[in-house]
Parts: structure tokens; C-alpha cells; sequence
């Protein structure tokens, strides 16, 4: 059992009321282990956006569990109050657009996670800059977003989720505006920080380029899951 | 923790400089109009300072001579220079008028003085260049804001002066400037007719049968002398001697001469509170619905540019940053933009000053007043951009 991950047990969201009520998350069980990037696959309506609010503390399951880090944040409600401080200490975010925010630089970018935590400027900075070199962006450390490439984009918004080395990241189609070698490349990536860091990684996607690269899928239907065995292809 | 408000104005300088540059312009006006007000009531200070007078004696039961119309007799003086405490007693007319100076015509307070020199009461304290008025008719001395200059043949009515003499901020309640005459001319000009309305004044006297007497035809004549001439001036100004009290003095003028007399301090009541009044407020209405106009564009401008970061924001506090950082972030970005656009209306307003044709007094504390509005005003209208961005749910960072 990963008490180092993040495990789900019996995890429902129910949206509105009466007639109206509609299941998008019916009992969902998972598990990430420290280290390991899984691929959460399913159609457009399945559950898979529900599934990734509830996971990252956005919105609140309906019932069932949630362990992070060995501890219980959601057990038929929040366990932790403060769930703006466990989004930013716990937990990163990758999107399927990186996001970045236009007015600051590329390292400011990376630092500003370790900054809201409290770590100083200099710190926070020298820490950004160690990622960017780790996921090879380094030199465009002083570039505005505007000024990269989307692939570079993609590797300043992972190195973003890295920078408070949370024990999970969650990334929403981290892959959808690249083509194949850079898709392929920004899971390379997102396997070696997983590594790295003993980060749990869970991958939204159905990009078919990637989804051969996961060693476990959660395929997730009609607020469903089932657990599959992927081919792990390129990662052995 | 990094400044996030200041990256972003740094990022978009330009679009918040030429923001901020609008607002300033609108801002400006708005300063311009509070210099107005000042400069209206400064005009009406300068107006009782130029006058040297410490009393004013004007017809009884009227606001006179400013706010409202007084005759007296132009021989009064004598008998209120002879009363306990004053020093010097002067006669004075006020005649608002056009003053032409060939093709072009000039408005303007025509100011008649009594004999004396400089320092009688109604005289020019100072002047810029020339001298004062020495002959009993036919010279001038001119404020340069009528642009007269030196040795210009003026016109009021039908007779011609002769510009002797210049001086500076010397200008009516209203702002015009004033032009010195000699009192004998002023008089005359303030009643003068044409040679049309004479005659036919003559006329109409000598078919009334009260005047035209066939067995005195001498009252005929004396009434007919009788309306050439004005023994009227507006008013008498008064200097007291040291040591005696202005409101003592009056108090004596009013129960011996019967006649009203006011203090400084009442004079200046009269002009600040009666006859400027309702310019005032309708300066202080521009004001309101001037402040008014820049709170809105204020809240327009910052919560459209909060609107165009809501992708930005959800982020933000999705990855942790506490709603106050965003608030902040806000109202930051909103007091710069009141700040650029308070010193562009402070500059702008400035150099537009001398250009108006009346006085504009910007004075620094309503400079410092006006700071601590538009940041106010900053501060309220970025209540509605700051709701708008708390209210943003970090959900929206993440698809679906």
C-alpha cells in the first residue's frame, strides 16, 4: 500500500440534487506509488477533469477516502483546513497549456511556488535554477514566456511543479499541443523527475502517442475506474 | 516574495502608462476646476487687498459696491474723514464695461479714483512700468491683462485715455482686470449719454410743466444743467488709524451717516459667500461628477484588466498564493494607476494653467487633497476587480 503516494478509496462526486443528480465519480479506488507515472485515460464527460479537482484538493468528493503522504486529507470531508498550504506544499500542477504567468521570467516562473511557501528569493531562485538545468531550459533562464517554444514552455511549467518536490503532480494533458517527439520527450522527463523526486505522477491524457508509455493505466468511464496494465514502452 | 502587481506593470508598462496618461488628463481637468474655485476667491482677495481700505461705506441696506449696486453722494466723504479713527477717507466707482482699444474691445473693470497719490485708498498699489495718474482726465492705468500697453489710446464711451501706467493682478471679483480713471471720468462715464438721448432728455424735461415755469424759466434751466451732471459714487473707502478699531469705527459711520459699512472680513464674506456662491458650486458640482467619472473609469480599467487574468489567477491559487497576495496584487496595480494618472493631471494641469483667462491657483494642499482622493477613489474602485479575482476558482486552472 503507498503510504508515500496517494491512494483513493471509495472516492464519489455527486453534482446537484434529487432528479437532477448526476454520479461524475461512483466509488473510484486508486493508488500512485513514490516514483511512478500513471495514465489516467478516458473519454470527453468521463469523470477524468472531476477526478483531478477532487485529487488536487480543488473541489470536494462527495464520499470516500483520500491519502496523501500516509496521511488522511478527505475521509468523508477535509481532514486538512488549510487546503490552499496542502496544494501548495503537497501537491504540483502541470496543465495541458503550461500556464506560465506572462509577467515574470522564466526562473521567477519556476521560484514562485517556493516563494509563496516561504523559502526566500534567493533560495527559492537557486532552486529554479537546478530544475531548469535538470530538464535542460536552463538557458533561457531570463526569457519571458512569450519569448519560448512550447515544448519549452511544457518543461518550465514541470519544473514549476517540481519546485516544492510535492509528493504528487498531477498533469492535465501535458502533452496535447506537442507533436510526437516532444510528447515523448516531456514524458521522458516527467519519468526521470518522478525518479528523481520518489514523486507519484499522474498523467491525464488521451494522447495515444504517450498512453503506450505508462506501465498502469486508470482507464476511467462513466465515472468509473479500472485498472489496466500498460506496456511501458521506452521506460523499462 | 517577489512584487507581483509591480512585474506586471513592468510587463504592460506601456499599456498602463498610456491608461494611467487618460486617467491623468481627466484628472487635470478636475484639479483645473479646484483652481478655478482658489483662484476666484484669490481674485476676490487680491480685489479687497488692492484696495487698501479697512472699511467700505456703500448705500444704505445694500451689498454694495461688489455684489450689488450702491450710489452715494460724492461729497460724504468729507463728513466721514472728519469722524473719530479715520485716517483717510476716499470716494470710488466700479463700472464692468468693454474697453476698446482700437478694433478690439476688452472687458473690464473700470475703476474711477479720487485725487491723491499712490497709496490713497482705491489707487494701484504698484506698478509694473509708467507712472500713475497725474492729470484730472484723460490718462489710464491698465492691468497688463487687458494687454494694453504703454502710451494705447483706450476708449470708454465716447472720450479717448491714454495708458500711463501698468500694473499686475489688479482684477475684479469676476477675474476681469481693472483700468484706473480719474473719479471726475469715471463718473462721467458711468452716466454719459449720446447726443441723441441729451436732446432728447432736454426735451422731454422742458414739456413737463413743473420744470418749464413760464413765470421762472431760471428752473428750467437749472434742471436741464441738472442732468449733465453725477454727484454719484459707489462707494467710500476708508483707512482707520492705528490703534483704532475697524469694527469701533464702523459702528460710529453707521449710527452717525447712517449708512452701511463693512469690515474686511464682512466684505469678504460678501464676495466669498454671496457673490462667487454659486459659481462654487457649480465648481464643486463638476467636482463630484468629475471624481465620479474617474471612479468608474478606474473600476472599468482595473477590473477589465483583472478580467484578462483570470486564467492567470485561477493558477495562482492553485499552486498556493494566499487571496490577500491576489488582492494586493489588485489594489496595487490600482493605486499605480491612480498615481501615474495623479502626476500626469498634476503636470498637466499645471501647464495648462497660465493659458486660462481667468486666474488658476493650484495650491499644494489641494494638490495633496486631490492624491489622497484618486487613491481613494483607486481603492474603492478596485473593491469590484478584487471580488471579481477572489471570486475566481482555481478549478478553472485545470481543464474540463
Amino acid at each position: 500500500m503507498a503510504e508515500n503516494g496517494i491512494r483513493i478509496e471509495g472516492l464519489s462526486k455527486r453534482y446537484g440534487s434529487g432528479d437532477r443528480a448526476v454520479d461524475a465519480l461512483k466509488s473510484v479506488d486508486m493508488h500512485v506509488e513514490p516514483g511512478e507515472v500513471i495514465g489516467l485515460i478516458g473519454p470527453s464527460g468521463s469523470g477524468k477533469s472531476t477526478l483531478l479537482k477532487c485529487l488536487g484538493a480543488v473541489i470536494e468528493p462527495t464520499a470516500g477516502q483520500m491519502v496523501l503522504g500516509g496521511k488522511t486529507i478527505f475521509d468523508d470531508g477535509w481532514k486538512v483546513g488549510d487546503l490552499r498550504s496542502l496544494r501548495r506544499d503537497h501537491m504540483g500542477f502541470v496543465f495541458q497549456a503550461p500556464y506560465l504567468i506572462p509577467f515574470l521570467d522564466v526562473t521567477d516562473n519556476v521560484a514562485l511556488p517556493s516563494m509563496l511557501a516561504g523559502t526566500p528569493n534567493k533560495e527559492a531562485r537557486r532552486l529554479a535554477t537546478t530544475l531548469l538545468e535538470a530538464l535542460d531550459v536552463a538557458h533561457r533562464a531570463d526569457a519571458m514566456p512569450s519569448q519560448l517554444s512550447g515544448g519549452e514552455q511544457q518543461r518550465v511549467a514541470i519544473a514549476r511543479g517540481l519546485v516544492n518536490q510535492p509528493p504528487v503532480i498531477l498533469a492535465d494533458e501535458p502533452t496535447a499541443p506537442l507533436d510526437s517527439e516532444r510528447a515523448l520527450a516531456v514524458i521522458r522527463i516527467l519519468n526521470d523527475m518522478a525518479r528523481r523526486f520518489e514523486t507519484a505522477i499522474i498523467v491525464v491524457t488521451h494522447d495515444e502517442k504517450i498512453i503506450p508509455t505508462f506501465k498502469r493505466i486508470y482507464h476511467i468511464r462513466d465515472g468509473v475506474t479500472y485498472e489496466e496494465e500498460g506496456e511501458g514502452r521506452g521506460f523499462e | 516574495m517577489i512584487s507581483l502587481a509591480g512585474r506586471d506593470i513592468l510587463h504592460t508598462w506601456g499599456k498602463f502608462v498610456f491608461t494611467g496618461a487618460g486617467l491623468g488628463l481627466l484628472i487635470g481637468v478636475t484639479l483645473t476646476m479646484a483652481g478655478v474655485y482658489r483662484g476666484m476667491v484669490e481674485d476676490a482677495r487680491v480685489l479687497l487687498d488692492n484696495s487698501r481700505a479697512d472699511l467700505w461705506v456703500v448705500q444704505k441696506d445694500t451689498l454694495g459696491p461688489y455684489a450689488e449696486s450702491s450710489s452715494l453722494y460724492d461729497d460724504i466723504w468729507r463728513g466721514i474723514r472728519g469722524m473719530p479713527g479715520v485716517a483717510c477717507a476716499a470716494n470710488v466707482t466700479y463700472l464692468t464695461m468693454q474697453v476698446r482699444q482700437g478694433d478690439r474691445d476688452v472687458r473690464a473693470m473700470v475703476t474711477g479714483i479720487a485725487p491723491g497719490a499712490a497709496g490713497t485708498p482705491g489707487w494701484p498699489p504698484y506698478l509694473v512700468s509708467g507712472r500713475q495718474i497725474t492729470r484730472g482726465h484723460y490718462e489710464a492705468v491698465a492691468d497688463i491683462a487687458t494687454g494694453f500697453k504703454l502710451g494705447d489710446r483706450l476708449q470708454i464711451r465716447r472720450n479717448h485715455y491714454a495708458v500711463v501706467g501698468l500694473t499686475r493682478r489688479m482684477v475684479s471679483s469676476n477675474g476681469d482686470p481693472m483700468v484706473f480713471v480719474s473719479l471726475k471720468d469715471a463718473q462721467e462715464a458711468q452716466f454719459l449719454k449720446d447726443n441723441d438721448a441729451i436732446l432728447q432728455q432736454r426735451r422731454r424735461t422742458a414739456e413737463n410743466p413743473s420744470w418749464n415755469r413760464s413765470s421762472d424759466p431760471s428752473v428750467l434751466d437749472g434742471a436741464i444743467a441738472s442732468l449733465g451732471n453725477n454727484p454719484y459714487v459707489n462707494a467710500v473707502l476708508v483707512q482707520v488709524r492705528p490703534g483704532n478699531s475697524p469694527d469701533d469705527v464702523a459702528s460710529a459711520i453707521r449710527k452717525w451717516k447712517r449708512l452701511t459699512v463693512y469690515t474686511r472680513s464682512q466684505m469678504e464674506g460678501i464676495l466669498v459667500g454671496k457673490l462667487i456662491a454659486t459659481s462654487a458650486k457649480q465648481i464643486g458640482m463638476f467636482l463630484v461628477i468629475l471624481s465620479v467619472v474617474s471612479a468608474a473609469i478606474v473600476a472599468f480599467i482595473i477590473y477589465t484588466l483583472t478580467l484578462g487574468k483570470i486564467r492567470e489567477i485561477a493558477v495562482l491559487k492553485l499552486i498556493g498564493t494566499r487571496n490577500r497576495t491576489i488582492a494586493s496584487m489588485v489594489l496595487q496595480q490600482s493605486m499605480a494607476l491612480g498615481a501615474i494618472g495623479f502626476v500626469v493631471g498634476k503636470i498637466t494641469a499645471t501647464f495648462a494653467a497660465p493659458y486660462f483667462p481667468k486666474y488658476v491657483l493650484l495650491e499644494p494642499m489641494d494638490s495633496a487633497r486631490g492624491l489622497v482622493v484618486v487613491l481613494f477613489i483607486c481603492l474603492l474602485s478596485s473593491t469590484v476587480a478584487i471580488r471579481a479575482a477572489l471570486k475566481v476558482d482555481p478549478a478553472e486552472a485545470i481543464g474540463g
